[in-house]
């Protein structure tokens, strides 16, 4: 055990230092200089992984409390606290991810002032602004509690059904947007990933792709943390996933027949293979499995059909920001190994944030009071425990 | 009233003064490195570019109804009443959308920079508004580059294919093109042979429409997306007060 830590800070460390030299490259030579972004090719990784995909895994957020207060679907309310802690350090860090990416990010602020109404960037950029800022106070009952600060948790408390409703609202909006922003290259963008609908896409893929995070973090910390978690959310979580997946299924199905591209489809060539890649992570090897009625009451099952999920719709988000464009430039792209060091630094910054956020805040506590609590459980819950991500 | 420039391929000897009064108005180096170089770059707007011994020259084509415009964040890119496109560097902040957006292509980055800007023709601003005509169409020695008023520019090239229908392919590559564009090409040889998008592939509907048609109901779908959460909300909290209320008047407890 002690070996194993030790081992995870060492890679941490190798991560971050290969990081800070990227880093350095990037502010100080120059993004040309970082990447392998060309004119040709002006997004690349940093907006295919940590943006697209970044926003998608945070979607864990929204989708739990939608689910938990929005719904009253009390058996998940063990998942809300991290879910919302991935969310918020998921959103800070997609910043993060934008002052690498963003030729001029000291003028981020221009966003606010210069504001273009017609622009899809603008509407995306204002909601996870202000998404992020909802997320803040979501997550500062923690802070409080962990400083037995009660009065202002109060505070917060009466204002939480405008914090729900404005962020569920506005992950509606960006999540789907993000979809968005590809509307305008229908001459760039090959038809397997160009769709009219695709900010329905980006929208349902992030609550298939939300709930499957919930499932991944809770079993991964259960793990990692030795805390606790009960079967019964898992099972839930399970049986939503399988449902956000056939609607997944139904809603690219449909958008195929449609546009007349199911020949082409089965047509073996170089962007047929990425989608079936994307198709068979995403829907065939989850929805098997989520469909045997033994696995979905299998917290390792259940484990392994969410991180296909997961695997399948970040395939899914880099077709269509990288692979989707490469026969319209003719050339393909590949990130610099400096552009991977910064990303990997990013995800290493949010795992070791997570790890601290758990250790001092209330994150894996219910509330006191509350009706999911103590006894009956605990025999589930060391049970669920010991084979918890295998 | 909105000015556009024709360029005719079949009149165009390849000189490249173009590409030099160009640099020179933009205060690009230009030397016989810069005019060997067949790609547009960060610091080179315009190319004359040579196949089979026919040439074309490749620039922003100045849309009707811009991309660029209509997706930056930040209004740094904007469509001026006369025709250019121009870009306020002091308000960009380095998205570059706007060169994803570009169905040609045309922005170009600073890659190499630390403090990057968006690269492209602008059609001389500056010249237009004091009555002068772009460098590139006063340079021109034999008129392939041709500036003027956009209706007016438009006969002429359909004159010119009129009378020489043998010389030319009949089409006008921005007339309609995405909408629309303030330059015009009237060419022997296929335009997707010098790397622009064919017709077919771009269309005629201008590029922002793609997204306007979802943009455009946004501000309906908010007030009525909020009103339902709002109002799921609002039933499933009831429910449970309501139960909290039976159930504390069954206990006969008064709280």
């Amino acid at each position: 055990m002690k070996l194993r830590l030790t081992l995870w800070r060492a890679i941490f460390l190798v991560i971050m230092v290969l990081g800070l030299y990227s880093s350095f490259i990037r502010y100080f030579r120059g993004l040309g200089a970082v990447s392998n972004m060309t004119d040709q090719f002006p997004w690349g990784l940093w907006i295919g992984f940590d943006c697209l995909c970044g926003v998608m895994l945070a979607a864990g957020g929204f989708c739990m409390v939608g689910a938990v207060y929005l719904f009253n679907v009390e058996r998940l309310h063990a998942v809300v606290r991290p879910a919302v802690l991935t969310a918020f350090l998921g959103y800070l860090l997609f910043i993060v991810g934008l002052l690498f990416d963003l030729g001029r990010p000291w003028f981020i602020w221009h966003q606010m002032i210069y504001m273009n109404f017609h622009s899809v960037m603008f509407e995306v950029g204002f909601c996870v602004m202000t998404y992020t800022t909802v997320l803040f106070f979501e997550f500062l009952p923690n802070v409080f509690e962990a400083l037995k600060w009660t009065t202002p948790i109060k505070w917060i408390k009466k204002i939480y059904p405008v914090l729900i409703v404005a962020g569920i609202l506005l992950s509606t909006l960006h999540q789907s947007s993000l979809g968005s922003l590809y509307l305008i290259m229908p001459s760039k963008l090959h038809p397997f990933w160009y769709s009219p609908a695709l900010p329905f896409f980006f929208f349902a893929s992030a609550v298939a792709v939300g709930l499957a995070m919930t499932i991944f973090e809770s079993t991964q910390s259960a793990k990692a943390f030795g805390r606790q978690l009960e079967l019964p959310v898992l099972v839930t979580l399970g049986g939503a996933l399988l449902i956000a997946l056939w609607v997944n299924v139904l809603l690219r199905f449909e958008d195929f027949f449609h546009r007349g591209l199911l020949r082409q489809v089965f047509t073996p060539s170089y962007e047929a293979y990425f989608l079936w890649l994307e198709l068979i992570l995403t829907f065939v090897i989850p929805i098997i499995i989520l469909s045997f009625k033994k696995a979905r009451l299998s917290p390792q099952w259940l484990y392994l059909a969410s991180i296909f999920t997961v695997l399948g719709f970040i395939t899914n988000r880099l077709n269509i920001a990288l692979i989707g464009f490469e026969t319209y430039v003719g050339h393909h792209y590949m990130p610099k190994w400096t552009e991977f060091s910064i990303t990997l630094m990013i995800i290493a910054i949010g795992f070791a944030l997570f790890g601290l956020a758990v250790r001092y805040l209330p994150i894996f506590e219910t509330e006191p009071g509350h009706k999911l609590e103590q006894p009956e459980h605990i025999g589930v819950r060391t049970g669920v425990l010991s084979h918890a991500g295998d | 009233m909105s000015k556009a420039i024709l360029y005719d391929a079949t009149m165009c000897i390849g000189c490249k003064q173009c590409e030099g009064a160009c640099a020179q108005q933009n205060k690009l180096p230009y030397d016989d490195t810069v005019a060997a170089e067949s790609v547009q770059s960060a610091h080179k707007y315009t190319v004359v570019l040579t196949k089979n011994d026919k040439f074309m020259r490749r620039l922003c084509m100045h849309c009707e109804e811009p991309a660029c415009a209509s997706v930056c964040p930040v209004g740094a890119l904007h469509k001026t009443k006369s025709a250019p496109v121009v870009y306020d560097v002091w308000k960009c902040i380095g998205c570059r959308y706007c060169m994803v957006a570009c169905p040609f292509g045309q922005p170009k980055y600073e890659w190499g920079a630390l403090n990057p800007r968006v690269r492209k023709c602008i059609m001389c601003p500056d010249r237009l508004v004091a009555g002068k005509q772009t460098a590139c169409a006063e340079i021109c020695p034999t008129g392939a580059t041709k500036f003027g008023e956009r209706d007016d520019l438009i006969n002429e090239a359909k004159d010119r294919i009129r009378q020489n229908p043998s010389n030319y392919l009949p089409h006008i590559y921005g007339l309609n093109e995405v909408g629309g564009t303030s330059i015009l090409i009237i060419a022997a040889a296929n335009v997707e042979d010098y790397g622009y998008p064919s017709s077919a592939r771009i269309g005629d509907t201008p590029m922002p429409e793609y997204t306007g048609r979802v943009m455009e109901r946004i501000p309906d779908f908010i007030p009525l997306w909020t009103l339902v959460l709002g109002g799921i909300y609002w039933v499933s909290h009831r429910r449970d007060e309501v139960a909290a209320a039976e159930a504390s008047e069954k206990n006969g407890s008064a709280r």
